[in-house]
């Protein structure tokens, strides 16, 4: 048995803030990761982090009401504030670290325009700010002397008598199945984009997290809200960033019209992210796409801009679509791309087990509500991961490790050695697909209710057949495919909750657009959808929206 | 289209554990990558078949492999690209340079040691400012050519010098190291360059240009090298024979023009380094059998007087 005060699941942004501060707190604190922490999806982040700067003449104030605006009024408005107020210290905190921010005139840190926003607040490093803000971080998870468990792979948690104690892990390596005891968990184990095919989303982004703290008993909250982002590559899916709208790329339909004039007179091609793509979309459904997709026209932004601060996508063009965006517009169209719902907590990262906190993607404090603002995502990994570090470290201190033993193990080894024996007749790739072109088909940008129940017996079809999966490789040595056939019972889960969730939700708001039921409807809706996981199934619930200061209005851009 | 992928396989759970090569024929789309493809045959084909991977947009660095010999991401390489001339099957093999521990896995850990080595954090000295360092944009930028290294390892697998030699730091870990010499913010450069001056550091690279080459995100990693060795050279660091070396090329291009292939072993090493200089015999020997020996009298080449010109002005700038 492994022992530490802080297990962190995830080495992602949120992951490693949150050991940061655990340690800085003072915490024996360790990371288990399925990939090596540099692996991790917050690399993929292109834009961006949000901060409203003072001394640049902006307000927090004006970035939580774009944040609340841009979420629909789902988003609560409590944890939005914290969110936006702490922004500017830690983006400070960041550069202090080694973040290479790009930079104005004067050598100070320069901003961009994002979606959704009024300010350009936008900090970025080039159109790869995530990976460079992962990068840094590991870097001082190095110098801290951080104990990562690379490429181990958490089966289940370990709840006792109420609370998280741990998690039951398989080092992919040997494939030897450990007991790692901790006075608290920290989840932050990122998205569940792989539930749907195609995505934005890295292969890794099984929603692990989110099924393993639903099957330990913490409500998942606001499920339905899935992120279509309105640029991302045909064919291979690929993200295109909203950081070459935020430069002044435009998008064209079949007519060489720019046709957000008509959607959002405004802020254009800078509207929040769900309006953009239920544009796109229209487009498309009424003709005025080419091949499914619309145009991202780079060209008039000249050669310099592009190859100082979009070379990363000049690159994914070039490689994935033969695409040379000096010279030719980039067909997009929305993609899945960010899972705004997750596990329920407060503004310390505190689940409703005791002992477990979540933090990142896989979280939802809610800060994001309906829709997420690009640049937001990032900014909510740093704030929330740091807050979770230094309550779950907190939290340790005040109470000795749970008395489990290496026998918490045995129901996972149980579980692996029936599936290694079952000769089924399906492999997990097939399956995986079924279940991702549903949850695409049914539930993207535009939802109805007959397209949802549809899904839902599809997610059950899958998950039925799931029994009858065949794993191929019997060995003990990085059997991936035992991974990747566990990691699919994990996204079964998470897609049954985001149907239910999606069914529950009966109006449009943000993401979840029901071409059946096309109005918000604040006196019925203006409230969280929960679903928790009991022994007779899952059980919706549901919370009020937290509202401060900000009343819900009609959302123009 | 159709392809053949011929892969590497090692399995060391196997009843019989060697490595050997095996054929997948696949139908894909003309746009699919090698990585398309590799996730094909696990899916679809052949679950036991084992890689890393994970974005499919070259920014996760998990997949540098080996194809048709030489090291890149299979997910930035097209099939329709990697098909050799005159057709016949794509070879894959695991990356170089590091301990296979299953098919197309290998083990990182070395890789990791190294980046771990070069203390690869920002180290400033005085208080923290209250807001942001003040520091020009020129700088960041250039620092992105580096910070773009997503540490895939395709110039660690395919370096010619770690392939004799485990303990050079490798370009990767070098290239990291650069870019905290060059920050404007990092305070640490004499430390810094003290230890990259011993054994395994920037003079143990050849030059030999392969991770230049495979470089996935055009960092360009002996180039790095290379300007630390100057930057190494300007902060005193003449000692190592890598360092003499290159004094004594440039002394005797100043001097005469050219080359003097005699002399320059003798000033690398110092003229008493008696089991060094001895090393050197059977070299001569072969050169003076092949007709290559240099010239034992070393004579100035005309112009030599323009070629010094050169070096005052590149020298009155420094």
């Amino acid at each position: 048995m492994i022992n530490h005060d802080v297990l962190i699941i995830g080495a992602g942004l949120a992951g490693m803030r949150a050991a940061l501060a655990a340690g800085d707190n003072g915490a024996d604190v360790a990371v288990v990761t399925k990939v090596h922490p540099v692996r991790s999806h917050s690399n993929a982040a292109q834009g961006g982090i949000n901060a409203a700067l003072t001394d640049r003449g902006d307000d927090w104030r004006d970035h939580a009401y774009d944040t609340i605006k841009g979420s629909d009024y789902l988003g609560d408005q409590d944890a939005i504030e914290i969110m936006c107020r702490e922004a500017g210290s830690e983006v400070i905190s960041m550069e202090h670290m080694g973040v290479i921010f790009s930079r104005d005139e004067e050598g100070r840190l320069g901003t961009r325009a994002f979606g959704g926003q009024r300010q350009a607040r936008t900090f970025f490093v080039a159109d790869f700010t995530g990976q460079a803000l992962l990068h840094v971080l590991h870097e001082q998870v190095l110098k801290a002397g951080v104990r990562v468990y690379e490429e181990w792979f958490v089966l289940s948690l370990i709840v006792e008598e109420g609370q998280c104690a741990g998690a039951v892990v398989m080092e992919m390596r040997t494939g030897g199945v450990h007991v790692m005891r901790a006075k608290a968990v920290i989840m932050a184990s990122g998205g569940l984009g792989r539930v749907f095919e195609p995505s934005t989303n890295a292969l890794i982004c099984t929603g692990d997290g989110m099924a393993l703290s639903y099957r330990a008993g913490a409500p998942l909250m606001d499920q339905e809200m899935v992120q279509y982002h309105p640029t991302t590559l045909k064919g291979s899916g690929v993200l295109i960033t909203e950081g070459a709208r935020g430069e002044g790329a435009h998008l064209l339909n079949s007519k060489g019209e720019r046709f957000m004039e008509r959607y959002a007179p405004n802020m254009m091609e800078l509207a929040s992210r769900d309006v953009v793509s239920r544009s796109e979309q229209t487009e498309i459904d009424e003709g005025r796409g080419i091949d499914g997709c619309v145009l991202l026209d780079c060209r008039h932004l000249g050669e310099q801009v592009i190859r100082e601060k979009l070379s990363q996508i000049q690159d994914i063009a070039r490689d994935f679509a033969g695409v040379d965006i000096t010279r030719e517009p980039i067909p997009i169209r929305p993609g899945m791309h960010y899972q705004m719902g997750g596990i329920k907590t407060d503004v310390n990262g505190s689940t409703a087990v005791p002992g477990l906190y979540a933090a990142g993607e896989c979280a939802c404090v809610s800060v994001h509500g309906g829709n997420r603002l690009g640049a937001n995502s990032l900014l909510d990994t740093l704030v929330f991961g740091r807050r979770s570090g230094q309550h779950a470290s907190d939290l340790a201190k005040s109470k000795p490790h749970a008395p489990i033993t290496d026998a918490a193990a045995e129901d996972d080894l149980e579980r692996i050695r029936a599936l290694l024996e079952n000769d089924g007749e399906y492999m997990f790739g097939r399956l995986r697909l079924d279940l991702g072109r549903a949850m695409d088909r049914r539930l993207s940008v535009f939802r109805n209710q007959q397209g949802m129940e549809q899904a839902l017996t599809e997610v059950r079809d899958v998950r039925e057949r799931y029994r009858n999966v065949r794993v191929a490789d019997k060995g003990k040595t990085f059997n991936t495919n035992l991974m990747f056939t566990l990691e699919l019972g994990f996204m079964i889960d998470c897609a049954e909750t985001i149907v239910l969730s999606a069914l529950e939700r009966r109006e449009s708001r943000g993401a979840h657009t029901r071409t059946d039921m096309p109005d918000r409807d604040d006196d019925n809706w203006l409230k969280h959808v929960l679903v928790k996981s009991t022994p007779d199934g899952p059980r919706i619930e549901h919370l009020p929206v937290v509202i401060t200061e900000w009343e819900p209005q009609a959302r123009v851009y | 289209m159709k392809a053949t992928l011929r892969v590497r396989r090692f399995d060391p759970d196997s009843d019989t554990p060697e490595a050997h090569f095996q054929e997948y024929d696949l139908d894909v789309e003309d746009s699919a990558t090698v990585l398309d493809g590799l996730i094909k045959v696990r899916e679809e084909v052949d679950g036991t078949l084992t890689l890393r991977c994970s974005c499919r947009s070259a920014i996760c660095g998990s997949c540098a492999m080996r194809i048709n010999g030489q090291a890149g991401l299979a997910c930035n390489t097209k099939i329709s690209d990697a098909v050799p001339r005159g057709g016949g099957p794509i070879t894959i093999e695991p990356a170089g340079n590091m301990q296979i521990i299953k098919d197309l896995v290998v083990d990182f850990q070395p890789f990791w040691d190294k980046v771990r080595a070069v203390e690869p954090w920002l180290q400033p000295e005085g208080p923290e400012p209250e807001t942001e360092y003040v520091a020009p944009n020129d700088a960041m930028l250039h620092e992105a050519g580096v910070m773009a290294c997503i540490m895939c390892g395709a110039c660690v697998s395919d370096c010619t010098v770690l392939a004799v030699d485990s303990n050079f730091l490798g370009p990767a870990a070098l290239a990291k190291a650069y870019r905290l010499v060059v920050d404007p913010r990092d305070d640490a450069e004499a430390s810094r360059l003290a230890r990259l001056d011993e054994y395994g550091g920037v003079w143990d690279c050849t030059r030999c240009m392969e991770c230049v080459e495979v470089c996935p995100k055009g960092v360009a990693p002996m180039d790095r090298i290379m300007a630390l060795r100057d930057k190494a050279m300007e902060r005193g660091h003449t000692g190592t024979y890598g360092a003499r070396h290159a004094d004594a090329f440039a002394d005797s291009i100043k001097h005469s023009g050219w080359l003097d292939e005699l002399k320059l072993p003798i000033k690398t090493f110092g003229l008493f380094n008696i089991p060094k200089i001895l090393g050197l015999v059977p070299v001569g020997i072969r050169a003076q059998l092949a007709g290559k020996r240099p010239p034992i009298f070393h004579k100035s080449i005309p112009g030599v007087q323009g070629i010094r010109r050169i070096f005052d002005r590149m020298e009155s700038r420094r």
